[in-house]
């Protein structure tokens, strides 16, 4: 009983990164934005919340930190979407290639240098019961709240929430940013709780994770949940069996999440009556006011 | 009405797209870039003339670095070319990092297996499987939106890390070389498994990829198949009422550009890096979707992209060499100029106005 909380603790833990990102993206895409750079915006959350807790030698300091920097990067992002127009795929892909970059070159001097770790209350760290909240916040919020039925709508017919007066355009720079918020929130959770260090490209294919993760649970806060704790399962599954020396190599192993993913991502989107459900109809799609 | 956007800045449809924007806004994007470089060069610390000097100007003065150039563009132009004729089709394949991976892995056996197999054929079959490694490599991503209607971002992207880890085992388990002090690192590959080199800098494969590229510019401009792809990019439904199979458009772009990708592959460790290590491209298959954007899709542009983003590598270790400015400016850099390139390209279908804010216009 003991070993099967010990492990359930340490699921929640390793998937809890996973599940703030994905529900971040997945209130951004509910708004008809797809945006591609989550990994760029978790890194940078990464070493922002480092830098702020190396610097102040206050976590929590480095968690706001971590929070700013992810919406700095998705004001990029919407910058460029919204106000621009510019190809939404693309731009998140330079998002993520720029996020990178920056993140490596700001974070040259805290390479090997020993991180400030969040103190957990009573054994469980702060960030991931507020993640478990936040699914229940976010659920709440999209299909019990007017602002949550104005962001779907925006989402599913950007026209004809235009033409019943909403701002189209201000609803998805909400969305987006509240999207860069919990993606940096995501970066500064393994920089600062997870793996109290930063090292270079640290998020490890995380951010596209969590963008399977949406398609996976086809845009539902609750579906979210179950599948970042199944791929927090999966992450743990293959550091248990290394550790056990089961004489599987150990890139195998490492690969298992995003051969998961792949796996998900089929299973999921082979159902087109599931994905059509939910999928928001405007996703993707830029949106010119004036016509 | 766009309340929440820049307040007297308002963009206003041109009525059909500008060809002179189109050409002009690479080169706009450029000089923000070198803006923005000098200052962050500045923030740093560095003198920006002299740091920009170092990075963009001093290595097209020496033969030896334009040679190096033209070696690292090499892969930039085969990938960039692949992915610009991809993207021409809303195809997104990312994962050309990963096809590049593949096509090193196939081409690699040859050396690994058949250390002393010596005759002509030798170097072609390692680029046949370097090509064929790239293809089926991303004919999987294919194959999953085709049948499983599965995002070809997500999965091309993932199966990079998945290919990278199987790279990492082969090296550093069964194909490791016996004599080589448990580094991991395969054989080193002999004469004959190199490419051959046109001047003591430059080996074949730098002209094999700008042949390549010019090849599919004019497979993009002049053929029905070009056509195809364009059509299929810029309007879906016309290219199903035309008859053009969409399955067909994916299956064929993501194994051309996966091809171009394990061809790249194949170079790289047949000339730069000459044997099987855990990791042979400094990210050229992300570096190069930069390429594509910034060659205009058109793979004839791409070449002028390539040669680029190579300056961005070689300068970037130059600034490192002399100004103690470490190489990871070279990403910044790289991805600062996709910003503004895509910012830029507004231009081609929208001028901006200058006005207040107005409700709705006659």
């Amino acid at each position: 009983m003991d070993i099967l909380l010990v492990l359930l603790t340490i699921i929640m833990t390793a998937a809890t990164p996973l599940l703030l990102a994905a529900l971040g993206e997945m209130v951004t895409e509910r708004s008809g934005v797809l945006n591609l750079g989550v990994e760029g915006m978790m890194v940078m959350g990464a070493v922002a919340g480092f830098g702020g807790a190396y610097a102040t030698g206050n976590p929590w300091i480095g968690v706001l930190a971590s929070i700013v920097a992810g919406m700095f990067m998705s004001l990029l992002f919407g910058f460029l979407t919204l106000t621009l127009l510019a190809n939404q795929v693309a731009t998140g892909l330079a998002l993520t290639l720029l996020g990178l970059g920056l993140s490596a070159l700001l974070g040259e001097s805290f390479v090997g240098q020993p991180g400030v770790k969040l103190p957990s209350l009573g054994g469980i760290d702060p960030l991931v019961p507020f993640a478990l909240f936040m699914v229940f916040a976010v659920g709440k919020f999209l299909f019990g709240t007017k602002m949550g039925l104005v962001i779907r709508a925006v989402g599913n017919s950007h026209t004809s929430a235009h033409a019943l007066g909403y701002n189209v355009i201000g609803v998805r720079y909400v969305a987006v940013l509240f999207g860069g918020a919990m993606s940096g929130l995501a970066g500064g959770y393994l920089s600062i709780v997870y793996t109290p260090q930063w090292v270079e490209n640290m998020t490890a294919g995380r951010g596209w994770i969590a963008l399977a993760l949406v398609v996976f649970a086809s845009w539902l806060p609750f579906r979210i949940l179950a599948g970042a704790y199944l791929f927090g399962t999966i992450s743990i599954l293959s550091f248990v069996l290394q550790a056990q020396g089961s004489g599987i190599p150990s890139q195998f192993l490492s690969s298992l999440p995003y051969l998961g993913t792949i796996l998900a991502l089929v299973v999921i989107s082979g159902n087109k009556a599931l994905t059509r459900r939910n999928t928001p109809a405007s996703l993707g799609q830029p949106f010119v006011p004036d016509r | 009405m766009n309340r929440l956007g820049v307040l007297i800045m308002r963009l206003e449809k041109r009525p059909e797209r500008s060809a002179a924007m189109a050409l002009a806004s690479p080169f706009m994007a450029l000089a923000m870039t070198v803006v923005t470089a000098a200052a962050i060069f500045a923030l740093r610390g560095n003198n920006p003339f002299i740091a920009l000097y170092v990075y963009f100007v001093e290595p097209l003065t020496a033969l030896w670095s334009v040679e190096q150039l033209l070696v690292k563009a090499s892969p930039l132009i085969l990938i960039g070319a692949g992915l610009a004729v991809a993207y021409r089709a809303n195809i997104w394949n990312i994962g050309a990092e990963g096809q590049l991976t593949a096509g090193a892995i196939l081409a690699g056996a040859v050396p690994v297996f058949f250390t002393q197999w010596q005759s002509p054929l030798t170097l072609a079959v390692m680029i046949v499987l370097g090509i064929v490694g790239g293809m089926l490599w991303a004919a999987i991503p294919a194959l999953l939106r085709n049948r499983f209607n599965a995002n070809e971002i997500l999965t091309s992207l993932m199966l990079v890390y998945v290919v990278q880890l199987m790279l990492d085992y082969l090296v550093r388990g069964p194909w490791r070389d016996p004599q080589g002090f448990n580094f991991p690192k395969s054989v080193t590959f002999a004469d004959w498994q190199l490419l051959p080199y046109l001047t003591p800098g430059i080996h074949a494969g730098v002209l094999v990829s700008i042949l390549l590229a010019l090849l599919l510019g004019f497979m993009v401009s002049r053929t029905i198949k070009g056509f195809e792809i364009t059509v299929s990019g810029l309007s879906p439904r016309a290219a199903r009422f035309a008859g053009f199979s969409e399955k067909r458009t994916v299956l064929f772009c993501m194994m051309l550009s996966g091809g171009l990708a394990g061809l790249a592959g194949a170079f790289e460790i047949s000339s730069v890096v000459g044997q099987l290590q855990p990791q042979i491209s400094p990210g050229y298959g992300f570096a190069a979707i930069i390429v594509a954007f910034l060659g205009r899709l058109n793979p004839v542009g791409v070449i002028f992209a390539g040669l680029l983003l190579a300056l961005s590598y070689i300068g970037g270790e130059a600034v490192q060499t002399a100004l103690q400015i470490p190489d990871k400016i070279t990403r910044v850099i790289q991805g600062i100029l996709l910003f503004y390139i895509l910012a830029c390209d507004t231009l081609i279908n929208y001028r901006v106005v200058f006005a207040a804010p107005v409700g709705g216009r006659t």
